[in-house]
């Protein structure tokens, strides 16, 4: 296991990962700063980095300008609400492919990922024209069905590799011993696959969350969430870098700290099966 | 209880037919074997009376009711799998708890039964354990109480102990003959060993490409093979099948000699051969013998042990009142 390494290297390939790392993350780490600076020292030039008047007021303006918490509570229902309505759809989904998959399983699954191959502008009049037929533009249910039929492929697909990884006699097995179809998925399929489906419903609210192309075209004040929040701060009145910094960081906030609380979770989801 | 009918079932997995039409009936409190090599079917003719597949045409029938189209849950069957099937998240007892929990007993009754199925089954220290921290004999003890819990009509095994060591392997076989004893439940088991069906079944059937070959009990299967299949898969070592002119003098297409039918000498007999290996098992001998111009390789069995090196010229005589004779369709002559 333990190879020897030389020092030298070490400290090299350390600084190579640190220097990488950094990198990747200077983009939030700026607008984080960036966030906490008036709008003239956020285009200073040269940039200014640590050395400046910190200030809150930033938020304080966000705050007055447009409805922070609304939006919040819009991101949450979307979300989680897009995500339920995914799982509950894609549990019995994956558990038909997985354990009774027909001829044509493997290519009702390709087709489904065929889907995300689609370019979302592609059916964007399409969706508009349906959401304006039925009345739901700007509505939460609208953008709750949207999210959720982006992401079902993704859901269907991850739900459906974990569930291949339970084995088919346990399922038999609760059959001969009485339980029905809901019993069978509820008491031990669910359970054994418990791991993957909550993996699954993290990535599922993480990419709901940030999804940008829909909740911004498709809202415009009442189910308006986080995203479009953000993006109120660039348009008509020109840029104004502070604010939009400040609004992006309490946009990314709260996803952060359940990615930061969840990552183990996500992690043991994501290989799980891998090692046994 | 227990009486299980396959009328003319039938089984197609796409274009392939797995079970021909088929009957077969199996008997209240019998101990049924299905045996056969890998892929005859038996698995799957298993599968179909638990209803874990469904049959493509014919009846099944479970105590005198129509089950062809019943879920499995309602047949009241209970199977043990190969492979265990525990149920990994749930303590023994919860395992064990599963199908009367299905069936909605009350705790008291659900306790007793947990109770008395750990006790007969030397389970009661380990009721709190999750599966994976027992052994592969112990699971198979949990598979087998949660069977016995739900009080089924027939007991369906699948293969249940390939998967222990040859000593665990014994002992579980008794268990089983000992818990069938017991309840006098219908057991229908399914074993590509020949042993074990030989040492388990009151009745065997023994099945090649989803055909039944013969169904009896396990010494008509040993004293009269009705093929020559059946003839080559009963009996271990397998009987000696010899064709060609001396099957001809006894007017055969091919006459078959078990192993422990013939007698060897080393200055007379009817047949001559050279000694090839010889397997000491001490308190029996199966020594292989070539170049007998019968067949390939001629296999006897002998009690004890014998001074025979490897390329010594031995002579042997089959017990005639214990020959088997096949016609050219492979079938038994009287």
């Amino acid at each position: 296991m333990a190879r020897a390494i030389p020092t030298r290297q070490k400290i090299m390939w350390t600084a190579l990962a640190w220097a990488f790392g950094l990198l990747m993350f200077f983009p939030i780490m700026w607008t984080f700063l960036t966030s906490f600076k008036t709008e003239a020292a956020a285009i200073a030039d040269p940039p200014v980095w640590l050395f400046f008047d910190w200030s809150l007021e930033n938020y304080a303006t966000v705050q007055e300008r447009s409805n922070y918490p609304k939006a919040l509570m819009n991101s949450i229902i979307i979300a989680v609400g897009s995500t339920l309505l995914g799982i509950l759809i894609a549990v019995p989904a994956a558990w038909a492919m997985a354990f009774v998959p027909g001829k044509r399983t493997k290519d009702v699954l390709l087709w489904m990922l065929s889907t995300k191959m689609l370019p979302a502008v592609g059916v964007l009049y399409p969706l508009v024209l349906l959401a304006k037929y039925f009345d739901v533009m700007d509505s939460r249910i609208l953008l709750i069905v949207v999210l959720m039929l982006i992401n079902l492929p993704i859901i269907v697909w991850m739900l459906y590799t974990y569930f291949r990884e339970i084995p088919g006699e346990i399922l038999e097995a609760a059959r001969m011993d009485g339980a029905s179809l809901t019993s069978e998925i509820l008491y031990v399929l669910t359970p054994m696959a418990l791991p993957g489906i909550a993996s699954t419903i993290l990535l599922s609210i993480i990419l709901a969350w940030n999804e940008a192309f829909w909740t911004i075209l498709l809202t415009t004040v009442d189910a308006a969430p986080l995203t479009k929040f953000i993006a109120s701060f660039s348009a008509p009145e020109g840029l104004f870098y502070a604010k939009l910094s400040a609004a992006s960081i309490l946009a990314i906030a709260p996803i952060l700290v359940m990615g930061w609380f969840s990552q183990k979770q996500l992690v043991r989801g994501l290989t799980f099966g891998a090692v046994k | 209880m227990g009486q299980i009918k396959l009328n003319q079932v039938t089984k197609r997995f796409g274009d392939v037919q797995v079970i021909p039409p088929l009957d077969l009936d199996i008997n209240e409190g019998e101990f049924v074997v299905f045996v056969g090599p890998s892929g005859c079917g038996k698995s799957t003719l298993l599968r179909l009376i638990a209803g874990l597949e469904d049959t493509t045409s014919g009846h099944i029938s479970i105590d005198g009711n129509d089950a062809t189209q019943l879920a499995p849950a309602k047949r009241g069957l209970a199977m043990v799998f190969q492979s265990y099937a525990l149920y990994p998240h749930m303590s023994v007892r919860k395992n064990i708890a599963f199908p009367m929990r299905m069936a909605g007993l009350d705790q008291a009754t659900q306790d007793a039964k947990i109770d008395a199925a750990a006790k007969a089954l030397n389970l009661t220290d380990y009721l709190d354990r999750k599966p994976g921290q027992l052994s592969g004999g112990q699971r198979q003890r949990v598979a087998i109480g949660r069977a016995i819990v739900r009080e089924p009509a027939a007991f369906l095994f699948d293969e249940p102990l390939s998967n222990l060591d040859a000593a665990l392997r014994v002992g579980m076989r008794l268990e089983i003959m000992e818990l069938h004893e017991k309840l006098k439940t219908t057991m229908v088991y399914v074993t590509h060993d020949q042993v074990e069906a030989m040492t388990m079944a009151d009745k065997i059937v023994v099945l090649q490409a989803g055909v039944i070959e013969q169904v009896g009990s396990p010494l008509e299967l040993y004293h009269a093979p009705r093929n020559l299949f059946v003839a080559g898969f009963i009996g271990s070592p397998k009987m000696n099948l010899i064709t060609g002119a001396e099957a001809q003098k006894f007017g055969a297409a091919t006459i078959g000699v078990r192993p422990e039918h013939i007698s060897v000498s080393k200055s007379e007999g009817v047949w001559k051969g050279k000694v090839g290996v010889a397997e000491h098992l001490g308190s029996d001998t199966f020594i292989h013998i070539h170049e007998t111009g019968l067949m390939d390789m001629m296999t006897v069995r002998i009690s004890g042990d014998i001074e025979a090196r490897h390329g010594d010229t031995i002579y042997l005589t089959p017990d005639m009142t214990q020959m088997h004779k096949f016609d050219e369709k492979g079938l038994r002559q009287p």
